[in-house]
């Protein structure tokens, strides 16, 4: 381990620019990443919030590299710690994966192998990337199993990921994202698998391990009430591409973009039974995205130049950006989105 | 008045073991009771394995309960001939989860939703295709797009095609199972809109299966909690979310994610030795049950 430089690196430690992966198809390649760009600093927690085909997983394969044919890295850069990760040799990036960056699924059961015991499993990521010996590697599994509260951890690690409940295998997992002490810790809707209260733990687990372990989080969700509790900034994504960033704060009280406003606006709340503020339409397959704004079909707010070109990123506020002709100052419609109030949208 | 209810069901299910070994018995549904109004929607919630799926299905007796009853409208569900049940299921419907697993991927969507028609011998040919016709446009669906496979649907449009298909019986009772949580976040509230207005037009009453609690308190007039097999608390949703008594139920219910970052968070942690097993459910508030 090398001690991370202090703070005052400007040098943010993931910086995504123009990121663009490219799915082959018969009718051509289509972009499932299209020119993201992102950053990330040290010890934050960002939540790439997107719904199914928006893109949010293919970019943390992207980051990690690990985006499989007919899917290929077409252009961009992701420079982790100040190297671009896309220009190292296969080699290099076997030390990053699991070492520096580490990924953590969805479903424990499929990421876990069902034939080893999940001792083994922790002691061969630490062998494998020279944090440990075999001699070693029991005892710093039973660590790793203390350190992410799994009880009794000295008999737990001779058993089979089957032999565990769905809680406890995400906890295995995250045990083995930890084992090498990363710096960068992407989580891909870890705990959508779970019940409500499993989720909490696993949440407030992942909370504690990023303190204890001085971790960055990239936690990929599509619950905004996950977000609101764990991350620091927020990023959405929207058919391939960021629509709006910004602080928690700003994102929840201050939507920029329609599509944000409008998943905010869609949560169940008000009044029991009155009807939900739902987007209309369907969110559009990668590979027949409308002209312009990919969002313009389902938009209420759509205008003239929402239909023919898309939108670059505009400022919403400090640190806050959407890409949104609305927010656009030459716009005449501009003036009317600004003085619009942010929907309410209490949990009740 | 009470449409559906349900008295002292239980369920077993064998564990491990294999046929000839007679492995141990578990109950997945433990003595569980509870009524639902005409026109209500009931809400059925807890963890998974809790047995609320087990529960709609063995009120349905698409799984036979080892023991209890279902009354719908007064009349034995479990006691039916196969002929009599075959009538009762134009009257209680199931929509399921998955609409993408729960369609025929080889039937075009005019043979999913007629299906029910044809096996319940209802109307000619003609007379089934203006059913058909009415039933998409009842659930939102495009008629024109009526022999499309599953395939060409959007996820939030194959369970609209779910939905006709449970609605084509005429039916007066409906259990959704997790009905939206397969779905898209930005198309859940669509499908959350549609059920709503359904019920009010076609007089619906609905058994709301589901985890995500901020849904269930929106659209369920009461609900009731399982832990284990077991209800461990019911009552009006109003009641139990205001002042849960349980202490899963309270756990439950911190654990909900706020989507509002400035919400102050307590998430109680549950204790499952201080949950006592034996404790029956008693009135805490009006209409308000808990096994305190």
């Amino acid at each position: 381990m090398h001690p991370e430089p202090l703070n005052s690196n400007p040098e943010p430690l993931l910086a995504i620019a123009h990121l663009t992966t490219v799915f082959e198809t018969t009718r051509g390649p289509v972009a499932a990443v299209d020119d993201l760009s992102l950053e990330m600093r040290a010890g934050e927690t960002l939540a790439l919030v997107g719904e199914s085909g928006s893109g949010k997983s293919a970019t943390a394969l992207s980051i990690m590299r690990l985006v499989q044919p007919p899917g290929r890295i077409a252009g961009g850069e992701v420079r982790f710690k100040g190297r671009d990760l896309l220009r190292l040799g296969e080699r290099e990036m076997r030390a990053v994966r699991g070492a520096e960056i580490s990924l953590i699924f969805q479903e424990p059961m499929t990421a876990l192998n069902p034939v080893f015991r999940i001792g083994d499993q922790i002691g061969e990521a630490l062998v494998v990337h020279g944090r440990a010996t075999r001699a070693d590697a029991r005892h710093r599994a039973i660590e790793l199993l203390r350190s992410v509260r799994i009880p009794s951890p000295e008999s737990r690690i001779a058993d089979y990921p089957h032999q565990l409940s769905g809680g406890m295998r995400q906890r295995v997992m995250i045990a083995i994202a930890l084992a090498c002490r990363p710096s960068l810790v992407i989580a891909d809707e870890p705990t959508t698998a779970l019940d409500v209260t499993i989720q909490a733990e696993i949440l407030d687990l992942l909370r504690e391990m990023k303190a204890e372990f001085d971790l960055s989080l990239l936690l990929i969700t599509h619950d905004l009430g996950i977000v609101a509790g764990t991350a620091d900034r927020v990023a959405v994504m929207y058919a391939g591409r960021i629509v709006e960033t910004g602080s928690v704060r700003a994102m929840f009280r201050s939507p920029a973009h329609p599509y944000t406003r409008g998943l905010l606006a869609s949560m169940p709340g008000g009044r029991r039974g009155e009807r939900l503020r739902a987007i209309d339409g369907a969110v559009p397959l990668p590979g027949d995205l409308p002209a312009g704004c990919a969002f313009n079909p389902r938009c209420p707010d759509r205008f003239e130049p929402c239909t023919s070109a898309q939108p670059p990123d505009y400022a919403a506020g400090p640190g806050h950006t959407a890409k949104c002709f609305l927010l656009d100052p030459q716009s005449a419609i501009n003036p009317e989105a600004a003085s619009r109030k942010p929907q309410s949208h209490g949990p009740r | 008045m009470a449409l559906v209810e349900v008295s002292h069901l239980v369920k077993h299910f064998a564990r491990g073991g294999g046929l000839f070994r007679g492995g141990a018995q578990v109950a997945a549904v433990d003595d569980v009771s509870f009524t639902i109004d005409q026109g209500e929607t009931f809400g059925l919630v807890g963890e998974s394995g809790s047995g609320k799926t087990t529960t709609g299905r063995c009120m349905l007796r698409l799984t036979e309960p080892t023991s209890g009853d279902v009354r719908f409208r007064g009349e034995s569900v479990l006691a039916f001939s196969r002929a009599r049940l075959r009538r009762a299921r134009r009257e209680m419907q199931i929509v399921f989860q998955d609409p993408y697993s729960s369609l025929n991927p080889r039937m075009r969507a005019r043979q999913i939703v007629e299906e029910p028609l044809v096996i319940h011998r209802l109307g000619d040919r003609a007379a089934r295709r203006g059913r058909v016709g009415e039933l998409f446009r009842l659930v939102g669906l495009d008629p024109a797009h009526l022999e499309r496979y599953p395939h060409e649907f959007s996820g939030g449009q194959r369970q609209r095609i779910g939905l006709a298909r449970a609605l084509a019986l005429d039916p007066s009772f409906v259990v959704l199972d997790e009905p939206v949580s397969a779905l898209d976040v930005s198309v859940q509230a669509q499908v959350v809109n549609l059920l709503m207005d359904l019920q009010r037009q076609l007089k619906l009453t609905y058994l709301f299966i589901a985890h995500d609690l901020r849904l269930v308190e929106h659209i369920c007039g009461r609900v009731a909690v399982m832990y284990l097999g077991k209800i461990v608390e019911m009552g009006p949703t109003a009641s139990l979310f205001a002042s849960p008594q349980h202490a899963y139920t309270k756990a439950l219910l911190s654990a909900i994610p706020i989507p509002d970052p400035d919400a102050p968070r307590q998430r109680i942690v549950l204790d499952p030795a201080s949950v006592d097993k034996s404790a029956v459910l008693k009135e805490v508030a009006k209409g308000h049950w808990a096994a305190v």
